[in-house]
């Protein structure tokens, strides 16, 4: 046995790779950085990069094609509108992690929404608790499709469907019974209605930068030190150093330009009252939109959770390979059951701010292209639909894409075909990115990386 | 092999429906060897390993370890006692790294977070005991890995645990020449930590090659259990085929009951 141990004939030809290997994890250059991350992208594992530049290019083609694109109120309308399709693409992230689909979130953040209005307009609950009850409407629907889709194991997809249908009864009955008003039941609450439509004080969007800068930084400095000090590989100073110089900036820019006034009428002007001329004072439209902070939050958590907690892990490895997971002592089925959970608690608050954002619910409630679009979203973003691949931020960057899209198509094309033109548009977007991420795992398989 | 066995099966018999799968097997783990466990296809050689390893229940039979009759219910009880298997399908998830594979299910943790720090250096260091030498980055992703390499980092997770038995399903059933060199190396130093190795295989070279004792399993009975110097390629194939070999293995009334 003892010409075992010693070596096999082979061992010279991995002598060069195994000094190499006792390099490499105490160096961490930066052109060493590059050159990894450089094979990863060539491997296949692109991340958000191709969505990330595809949000640059729309931006600047829509902008140049149509300068008011960039209007400091349209500005503030894009992160707006995104932020519905944003969190609830978040909480798709989760399913769509373990390869699972939930259709039914559409319509779930449409029942819950239901719920909230009826609760606080018919009922003339305070918001805090109509909030409570989206919630808590939220986290049933989602014990309810995790238990089917876990335990009694139904396939998600056929689960989610019935439910997707039976949903849209509920949301009819919702707006149709009960105290208040039938049909369409607006919102009286000013908390909620400025959930979506309001926005923070001026200083408030300046210490939101602070907050993120500066808590982005703390984290990267002190992780990076920790491992240096443990001699273990870390990203180079200079790396993090353009990373968070790269975030402040754009914190710093979107901050200074949704803090100034994007009224239209924000200079005094004459106005005719009853055939009098009258001067009224300049109007003030201004600060960030409190949808930013709520989505930063949701951001900063459910990264937290995906990646620094052992549950985060477990998802990961259970989307990766359940059998793997299942040996590990990972109980897989209650993690199934906790996707679907988040999901659909994610799926309330975007309930809750589609309802917000009109003022009221009427029975179509998150129906129609809501789901689809928050998939597209997290799809594009570069979350992989074959599960396993995925991050929280993808669907915040997804999520803009999408917008920038709609928000961009309908003013190019006035007049009808500005929809038809935006479908096909959108369609067109999600398939490219569907078929990314799908020659994105091909090559990974044929070069060994994923 | 008896009283320094660290894992001692007595009378195990095993049943699916009408089958019987494993019939009165005696077995035994002693630390510090290599027992290559053999068979045909069906012999039940995958059935005993689960029965070891927690996933399938044993019907009857004593299950002993370290002095102790002890009863697995699944495997996690096994993996609590210090029993791993290590599968031929290998079980790790190609999206996840190296230190993220061989930490699965069994985290550590500062809080309520990750303590990615110790388990990196961790796996670092059980690598290095190893003399694993291959593998570029412990953060690399398992799906950058070879077949060989994926084989090292279930192995080596094993000892991670400071596992006292192993169980290799196969392990070089799906590698080229040197990475089966290097895998059956890794084999013979896990012995030589003091582990009780059991190396399931088909490969007769292989088993030649790396094991101290030989169990041959024959149509679900154990036919025999010998020194590996007791045995040659020939008769090794007479037994796995015939359940005896000249004096070795069942008495031949047992083997024509069976057909």
């Amino acid at each position: 046995m003892s010409e075992l141990t010693k070596s096999v004939p082979e061992e010279q030809g991995s002598d060069d790779m195994a000094a190499a290997a006792s390099t490499i994890p105490m160096a961490g250059g930066i052109q060493d950085h590059f050159r990894t991350y450089m094979q990863r992208v060539r491997g296949g594992d692109m991340g958000s990069l191709p969505a990330t530049s595809g949000l640059i290019v729309l931006v600047a083609f829509f902008w140049i094609a149509h300068p008011s694109f960039g209007s400091l109120g349209n500005l503030a309308n894009l992160t707006q509108q995104s932020s519905t399709s944003i969190t609830l693409a978040m909480g798709l992230v989760f399913v769509l992690l373990l390869g699972e689909i939930d259709l039914a979130a559409g319509v779930a953040a449409g029942v819950c929404g239901c719920t909230m209005a009826r609760v606080s307009a018919g009922y003339n609950w305070p918001w805090p608790a109509a909030i409570l009850a989206a919630v808590v409407t939220g986290v049933v629907i989602g014990v309810l499709t995790g238990l089917l889709c876990a335990k009694v194991r139904i396939p998600s997809f056929v689960v989610t469907l019935a439910l997707f249908l039976a949903f849209q009864g509920v949301n009819l009955w919702l707006v149709n019974n009960g105290a208040g008003q039938k049909g369409n039941v607006s919102i009286q609450d000013n908390f909620i209605n400025s959930l979506y439509n309001g926005e923070m004080a001026t200083w408030g969007g300046w210490l939101l930068a602070a907050a993120v800068v500066a808590g982005y930084a703390a984290v990267k400095i002190t992780g990076q030190a920790k491992r240096r000090r443990a001699g273990l590989s870390a990203e180079p100073i200079v790396i993090i150093g353009v990373k968070i110089g790269l975030l402040a900036v754009i914190s710093i820019v979107a901050v200074y330009l949704l803090n100034e006034n994007r009224s239209i009428n924000k200079t005094s002007h004459v106005v005719n009252q009853g055939g009098k001329l009258v001067r009224v004072p300049g109007e003030s439209l201004q600060g960030v939109p409190w949808v930013v902070l709520i989505i930063v939050v949701l951001l900063v958590i459910s990264t937290f959770v995906l990646t620094r907690t052992p549950y985060g892990r477990h998802v990961y490895a259970v989307g990766g390979n359940a059998e793997a997971a299942r040996r590990a002592g990972i109980p897989t089925d209650r993690i199934r059951l906790s996707v679907f959970v988040i999901n659909s608690f994610l799926a309330s608050i975007a309930g809750v701010l589609l309802a917000s954002q009109h003022r009221s619910v009427d029975a179509s409630q998150g129906a129609g292209l809501t789901l689809l679009l928050a998939v597209a979203a997290a799809v594009i973003g570069g979350t992989s639909l074959f599960g396993g691949k995925g991050r929280p931020m993808d669907a915040v960057i997804g999520g803009l894409v999408l917008t920038v899209i709609a928000n961009g198509m309908s003013d190019l094309i006035s007049g009808n075909n500005g929809s038809a033109y935006q479908y096909i548009v959108t369609g067109g977007v999600l398939l490219l990115a569907a078929a990314v991420d799908a020659l994105s795992r091909r090559r990974a398989g044929s070069s060994g990386l994923a | 092999m008896t009283s320094e066995s660290i894992l001692q099966l007595r009378g195990i018999n095993k049943s699916f429906g009408a089958v019987d799968v494993l019939h009165d097997v005696d077995f035994d783990v002693v630390p510090g060897e290599v027992v290559a466990l053999v068979g045909d296809n069906g012999a039940g050689k995958s059935t005993l390993v689960k029965c070891i390893g927690g996933i399938y229940p044993i019907d009857s039979g004593s299950y002993v370890y370290d002095g102790r009759e002890v009863t697995v219910h699944n495997p996690r009880d096994a993996a609590a006692l210090g029993i791993e298997i290590v599968y031929q399908d290998l079980a790790l998830c190609d999206n996840l790294d190296i230190v993220q594979n061989m930490f699965l299910g069994r985290e550590r943790k500062t809080g309520i977070t990750l303590d990615e720090i110790s388990m990196e250096k961790a796996a670092q260091e059980t690598l290095r005991s190893l003399s694993v030498r291959t593998v570029k980055s412990v953060r690399q992703r398992v799906s950058s890995l070879s077949g060989g390499q994926r084989q090292t980092v279930a192995i080596a997770k094993a000892v991670l645990w400071n596992s006292k038995v192993v169980l290799l399903d196969e392990p070089t059933a799906a590698l080229g020449v040197a990475q089966t060199a290097q895998v059956l190396d890794l084999v013979r130093r896990l012995a030589d930590q003091g582990l009780g190795v059991v190396l399931i295989s088909h490969n007769m070279n292989d088993v030649l090659q790396v094991a101290d004792t030989i169990a041959v399993l024959y149509l679900g009975r154990m036919a025999a259990h010998v020194k590996r110097s007791e045995v040659d390629h020939t008769q090794l194939v007479e037994l796995i085929t015939a359940g005896r070999s000249g004096s070795i293995g069942m008495a031949p009334s047992s083997t024509g009951a069976t057909s």
